[in-house]
């Protein structure tokens, strides 16, 4: 034939057009290398738990790596939106990142869900819905304990970063508001290796209870810090960013006896069964566990687990707007979002709203205790 | 700001200042004998102490094939270069076979001995043979086609290693952070100052190596052909000192300092695959401060370093990488006033 190349090639191009069409896309940019890679290789095994088709349509994922640097996040997000038109964008695990490509899905008229609790300012993250509890949310189970124990002083060494300044931000605010005084507040980079001078400062200040706003085993360095200047275990408390089993592994012994504050996946099997998270808990660790090795379970993968939840609830209500593909269904994504409701995960409950896009109720967050190396309930 | 928390502060600042020492020392003997900036010297303070992490769980450490598969390629290289040059079959497999010997046996070495939970020092004697190699083959392979360029050029090729290595690292090590045992679990009371066993350990480990170093370059014969080749590369030659044997040596040597530092700080330090680089970085501004030229300057500018990180650390913790770091303009400041443009390079 004389045209075959063409003829191919012209055959070959319709079929993919029409299969791109019929596919809903999502780009996902979590950070596989870099100081923060141990919050996105877990978010990409649980992106793999997803299913293939939601509603009938097929799930393409573009899994892209941001390094940990927010111009490459940027970058992922531009392609992601003028390259591959996504329909939905998933990242960051990090939040500086996920803040930095909070504006381009913005100016897209994507929905962006972070992975991270990003705080973001008023007018701004019309767009992005946030899959991890907020600190603020968080904060909730700590302050409730500090007030059910007599705490009046509480000190706070933190992230000098978007993570650090949020819970500081939230925790202040709330224990504030239940009469406890914050006497200091101390910084560190997350590629840090001791914080001897700060552990000093914060200790010299004999507060009644530390806050270590930290992530992964990285949170285990500050800790071990304020318990070798002799801080007493049963008073430091951690945020949900280290609820993961690898805090007790770098911690080992410093950390019996401290708090943790979570979500309710990690502890699925322990909740009461009136829990509405339970039993999606429970079946994310036992896919995860399956397809990671035991013990592997973590609250990141549980994250974009909960996004899988969420999308097979929001997509077939967009899928009655519009096709994937245009602007439409994409504004479509994000009324249903503010409009469904309540959707259980395994993280707790989330209901987002017009006003409201971090979506968890105050409810949500548990306060776990390490004993034995494990995690126990405190009620 | 009392006397007792100073003195703590002092401590804690010497002990880190203890470690960007070798660090330090390692990166001005590097540059000195092969004008290569050589950055990723705390990728191998990570692979050492991540390397004896991975012992420990009983697991081998991915450090060994990447060994391996430098050493193959190396040999290769060598091969190629010498069928080129028409030299005897039977001379570049025996030749082949010498450079492979090394790495070989510290391979089997290893295999044999992760599963068996080896005792502590027996672990950590392996780490230092796994690693220790990686220098000589990574100048052969990345810095010996290069040996005369710039000083440019040898950076951009060291910051090319660096990602290498550090990627490296994550594949083998994985994202999450480790902590090794302890050496030594004394912890010795002098007042309001606890000094803890491993500490000690760092000072002593640190004194002998400085020590040793300087009888080294003093003393013997390799140690002085290595001088000669920092001072001039050109009249070394011309004496029959080997250059690209020197370079070997000197990047063995930074290896095994590396190691070393990486088994002294694991028990005090979370380390992550990528740790390495930022105490490497320390260990540079403390290098620049005996302008990467003089060991005892390098060694003051590591205490300094070391001091400086732990009173802004207590002052000022947001600030404390700030000062760390701006501390680099006012020391080339001071320095490029007092000594001057040089004639070499």
């Amino acid at each position: 034939m004389k045209h075959l190349k063409t003829w191919l090639a012209t055959t070959a191009l319709a079929a993919l057009a029409a299969g791109a069409h019929a596919d809903v896309t999502i780009g996902v940019s979590v950070p596989l290398t870099g100081p923060t890679s141990a919050l996105g290789i877990p978010s990409k095994n649980g992106i793999s738990l997803w299913p293939a088709t939601i509603a009938g349509e097929k799930l393409n994922v573009i899994v892209l790596d941001d390094a940990t640097d927010p111009t490459v996040g940027v970058k992922n997000a531009r392609r992601f939106v003028t390259e591959d038109k996504v329909d939905l964008i998933v990242g960051s695990s990090a939040t500086p990142i996920a803040i930095a490509m909070s504006d381009v899905a913005a100016e897209a008229q994507t929905v962006q869900l972070a992975l991270s609790p990003i705080p973001l300012p008023e007018g701004k993250g019309a767009w992005t819905f946030r899959l991890p509890q907020s600190t603020a949310v968080m904060a909730i189970p700590i302050v409730e304990h500090w007030k059910k124990t007599g705490v009046k002083t509480f000190g706070f060494v933190g992230y000098a970063d978007a993570y650090g300044e949020a819970w500081l931000k939230d925790i202040t605010a709330q224990a504030t508001a239940a009469g406890i005084k914050n006497v200091g507040v101390e910084r560190f980079a997350r590629a840090d290796t001791s914080i001897t001078g700060q552990a000093l400062k914060l200790v010299g200040a004999n507060p009644d209870a530390i806050l270590v706003a930290a992530s992964g085993s990285g949170a285990a360095m500050p800790h071990k810090g304020l318990v070798e200047r002799g801080y007493p275990k049963g008073k430091i408390y951690q945020t949900h960013g280290a609820a993961t089993l690898d805090l007790i592994r770098v911690g080992g012994k410093d950390v019996e006896g401290s708090f943790v504050s979570s979500g309710p996946a990690l502890v699925a099997p322990k909740l009461p069964d009136s829990n509405p998270s339970k039993a999606i808990g429970v079946r994310f660790i036992e896919q995860y566990e399956k397809a990671f090795g035991p013990k592997s379970a973590n609250q990141f993968g549980a994250h974009a687990f909960d996004a899988a939840i969420v999308l097979e609830k929001i997509i077939p209500m967009a899928l009655k707007k519009a096709r994937p593909g245009t602007k439409e269904f994409r504004a479509a994504l994000k009324e249903a979002l503010e409009t469904v409701g309540r959707i259980p995960v395994s993280q707790g409950v989330l209901n987002y709203t017009a006003a409201d896009h971090f979506g968890f109720t105050p409810d949500t967050g548990v306060l776990l205790k390490v004993v034995n190396g494990d995690w126990e309930v405190v009620k | 700001m009392d006397l007792s928390i100073a003195g703590i502060l002092l401590l804690d600042g010497a002990t880190s200042g203890a470690v960007y020492a070798l660090l330090a020392l390692a990166l001005v003997l590097v540059f000195a004998v092969t004008r290569v900036i050589f950055i990723p010297q705390g990728e191998f303070v990570a692979y050492g102490a991540l390397t004896l992490a991975m012992l420990q769980m009983g697991k081998l450490p991915g450090t060994v094939w990447l060994l391996g598969i430098l050493a193959v390629l190396a040999a290769l290289r060598d091969a190629f270069g010498a069928v080129r040059e028409g030299r005897p079959a039977g001379r570049i497999a025996r030749e082949a076979a010498l450079s492979l010997a090394v790495p070989a046996a510290v391979t089997l070495l290893a295999l044999w001995a992760a599963p068996r939970q080896l005792p502590l020092l027996l672990q950590s004697l392996l780490t230092l043979a796994i690693v220790t190699p990686l220098g000589p083959l990574v100048y052969r392979l990345a810095y010996r086609p290069l040996a005369d360029a710039s000083v440019l050029v040898l950076l951009i090729v060291s910051v090319g290693v660096h990602f290498a290595l550090t990627g490296l690292g994550l594949l083998f090590f994985g994202a999450e952070g480790f902590r090794n045992p302890s050496f030594w679990d004394e912890r010795f009371q002098a007042g309001p100052l606890m000094l803890s066993g491993q500490a000690l350990i760092i000072f002593l480990v640190s004194a002998a190596l400085i020590v040793g170093l300087w009888l080294f370059f003093g003393r013997t014969l390799r140690g002085k052909a290595l001088r000669a080749t920092a001072v001039n590369r050109l009249g070394a030659r011309l004496m029959g000192i080997s250059t690209e044997g020197a370079g070997r040596w000197s990047m063995g040597l930074a290896a095994f300092i590396g190691a070393l530092s990486g088994l002294l700080i694991g028990p005090t330090t979370t380390m992550f695959y990528d740790t390495g680089f930022l105490i490497g970085l320390k260990g540079f501004v403390a290098a620049i401060f005996g302008g990467l030229a003089s060991y005892p300057g390098a060694a003051a500018g590591a205490l300094f370093v070391g001091w400086l990180e732990s009173f802004g650390s207590f002052w000022a913790s947001a600030y404390k990488e700030v000062i760390v770091f701006t501390m680099i303009l006012p020391v080339l400041l001071w320095r490029s006033f007092t000594h001057g443009a040089s004639d070499d390079e």
